[in-house]
């Protein structure tokens, strides 16, 4: 394996990292910040990718798409908040779970019944379509470029809304202290519910940023929503700098892992049995990553004080 | 009133009672939920427009089609066939998409005495020294398509090939099959997860072994993800891509133009000339919009099999209609089917090229076959 080729391979687990981190982030809002065990996260990511793909197929104008289908993301999940969340702050995680779990069902069953079981045509738009030489002799296409620069700014973004700004701080104390919050004058509904509703929106930034690239489908969202609940917990539960390292962490292991892997296993056993094992052990590379960070730090790499 | 009440309830027993006694009830699995969930949902349009050919009668008698969701998973597949073999005593257990699924269900249903057809999964292991008398395939069995495929490419003198498929038996199976026929330089040989969606990775270091040509095995969204992607990295330049299962009528809807030119083996097309196919796909066509799947058709002729089968046995018993559908010469979207030894089809393997209809819909067009009544190479290995 050349350098090139081991960098590239690199600059892939990067980018694997990020568009993790893309779906991660919102999840990192409402399930480490304001401490609500939120299944329903692939759903929401689903629904961005549909709206984003049917608004684009509309218009004729991914960018058009984009845009318009965001609104639609936020609106989902502040309607979401108002008719069902509200009512389960209170109970126990498991019931949280339960009520969530529901709700991915009901989702996917929704968009089947809305959109048919076909999976939707969804394709980059031609001026995305194009290649950037990252490295001589390395065309990468650019709408995975894209997709690095977007899920960098969500991290900039996520992390000035929670630490540097009045909303972050009041979103913090409520998650704290309820009773505290809501006795110095501060609507602590209406900023759950808005701070629901941009969790879902970062869920469907991140279904329009995966829509071209992989099928838009019912139940595309879940596999999705195991890896980033992995990514929170490595990070460290609420930590937006931890969801960030671990997302890239985990798009590296696993990259590397089934790239680099088989050829590994290849050179002290046979063909046919690492060929087996590679894939299989490859597989595996994330959950073990999370174990040994369970075992040494139980908390994640980066605890949030306090 | 009540009179009237009782005449009604007298005359439906009269009607239903001999009924009974040769009802033809067949247990049909398929994947109706999750990301397959379009496969089935073609497969069981399919099963209800075969049952609307037949004006509802198999064989002449009456019929009744259960439908069960596997949702892919082996566990379910086995207790749902255990439900439809014991509580539900059906005749046949037919469909089955996943091969690892069809090897969960093969020994509990083929020992009941139930016969168990294939509409689609054709695992190795099942057509070799595994066999079983009561299980008969009206598909193929999986080494038979990519032998093809194998064969087509050893023929056109293709130097270096790099292989691709989900680690699972099917993959497995599909480039044993393609290796069988092809003698040129396999450059490597990836297993990728069943169900990945991203495959920049694997599509950097095929890259990087600049292969003349590239095989690959990804069916149903796992193809979607892998052809779009190959697309936007722009491998056209770097490898020609040739696939099995990939490009077909469940995939071409999402990939639409992108496509275009990528060619494959199978032993259907919807372009096939006989009169079975033209009617199915004309009314397919008709009734549920869209081209039918490769998957559709095989569904389709599972039903007419069972048709013919139970027509020609002149009665439901599983036994019988087995012993119909060993001697082959079975009606099919495909013509007439022989069958092996092993009661696994003898068919046809075309090569087809995914292009645009007259109306800008993509389809599959045969143009070329690479194989006539083609064998599979387990048969040898099966004994009842």
């Amino acid at each position: 394996m050349t350098v090139t080729l081991l960098l590239e391979q690199m600059f892939n687990g990067l980018q694997s990292g990020v568009m993790l981190f893309l779906i991660a982030a919102g999840l990192t809002l409402i399930l480490g910040i304001m401490d609500f065990v939120f299944l329903a996260h692939g759903a929401q990511v689903m629904i961005g990718a549909y709206a984003a793909a049917s608004l684009t197929a509309l218009t004729g104008n991914f960018l058009v798409g984009i845009v318009l289908a965001i609104p639609i993301t936020f609106a989902s999940g502040f309607l979401l908040e108002f008719l069902l969340i509200r009512h389960l702050y209170r109970r126990d995680h498991m019931d949280q779970v339960l009520a969530t779990f529901g709700l991915i069902l009901f989702f996917n069953e929704l968009i089947r019944i809305g959109f048919g079981p076909a999976a939707l045509f969804s394709d980059l738009p031609k001026a995305l379509s194009g290649f950037v030489n990252i490295l001589p002799d390395a065309p990468y296409p650019m709408f995975r470029l894209v997709v690095i620069i977007v899920g960098l700014a969500c991290a900039i973004g996520i992390h000035m809304l929670v630490s540097h700004t009045r909303v972050g701080a009041m979103v913090r104390a409520g998650a704290n202290n309820e009773a505290m919050t809501a006795a110095l004058g501060i609507n602590i509904r209406l900023l759950r519910r808005f701070v629901f509703a941009v969790g879902a929106c970062f869920a469907g930034v991140a279904g329009m940023m995966i829509g071209p690239l992989t099928a838009v489908e019912p139940g595309m969202g879940e596999p999705l929503l195991i890896l980033s609940l992995v990514v929170i917990i490595i990070g460290g539960i609420g930590s937006v700098r931890g969801a960030f390292v671990a997302a890239v962490l985990v798009g590296m292991v696993d990259t590397m892992g089934r790239v680099l892997l088989p050829v590994i296993l290849r050179s002290f056993m046979g063909q046919a049995a690492a060929d087996g094992a590679g894939p299989a052990l490859a597989s595996m590379m994330v959950y073990i990553l999370m174990s040994l960070v369970l075992v040494f730090k139980p908390t994640g790499l980066f605890p949030p004080k306090g | 009133m009540k009179r009237i009440l009782t005449t009604a309830i007298a005359m439906s027993l009269a009607t239903a009672v001999p009924a009974l006694a040769d009802t033809v009830k067949v247990g049909y699995m398929t994947t109706l939920s999750g990301g397959a969930g379009i496969i089935g949902k073609q497969m069981q349009n399919a099963v209800n427009l075969a049952m609307e050919h037949t004006g509802g009668k198999l064989g002449g008698m009456d019929a009744e089609v259960i439908f069960v969701d596997d949702q892919r998973k082996p566990d379910v597949a086995k207790q749902l066939a255990n439900r439809l073999v014991k509580s539900d005593k059906v005749d046949v257990v037919a469909g089955v998409i996943w091969s690892n699924l069809m090897m969960a269900i093969h020994k509990p249903v083929t020992r009941s005495g139930t016969l168990l057809i294939s509409s689609n999964a054709g695992p190795s292991p099942i057509a070799g020294s595994g066999c079983h008398e009561n299980f008969v395939s009206m598909s193929w069995q999986n080494d038979q398509t990519p032998e093809g495929m194998g064969k087509y490419m050893q023929d056109a003198g293709i130097k270096s090939v790099y292989l691709m498929a989900p680690n699972y038996q099917a993959g497995k199976d599909m480039l044993s099959g393609f290796k069988r026929h092809y003698k040129g330089d396999v450059v490597a040989e990836v297993y990728t997860q069943l169900g990945q969606s991203d495959f920049q990775a694997e599509l950097s270091t095929l890259r990087a072994a600049k292969p003349e040509a590239t095989f690959i095995f990804q069916p149903g969204g796992m193809g979607i993800n892998f052809v779009k992607q190959w697309n936007q990295a722009g491998m056209d330049s770097v490898s020609k891509l040739y696939t099995v299962f990939t490009v077909d009528g469940v995939s071409l809807p999402a990939l639409k133009d992108t496509a275009l030119g990528v060619v494959s083996t199978q032993t259907w097309s919807p372009d096939l000339d006989n009169a079975m196919n033209k009617k199915f796909v004309a009314d397919y066509k008709a009734k549920f919009g869209g081209y039918p799947s490769f998957y559709a058709a095989q569904a389709y002729d599972t039903m007419m099999a069972i048709d013919y089968a139970a027509g020609k046995a002149g009665s439901s018993d599983s036994a019988a209609m087995r012993a119909v559908l060993a001697k082959g010469g079975i009606p099919t979207t495909r013509g007439s089917l022989a069958m092996n030894s092993n009661q696994f089809p003898i068919q046809n393997i075309y090569l087809r090229e995914a292009v645009m209809d007259a109306d800008g819909v993509p389809t599959t067009k045969v143009i070329g076959t690479v194989f006539e009544n083609h064998g599979d190479a387990y048969a040898k290995d099966c004994q009842f």
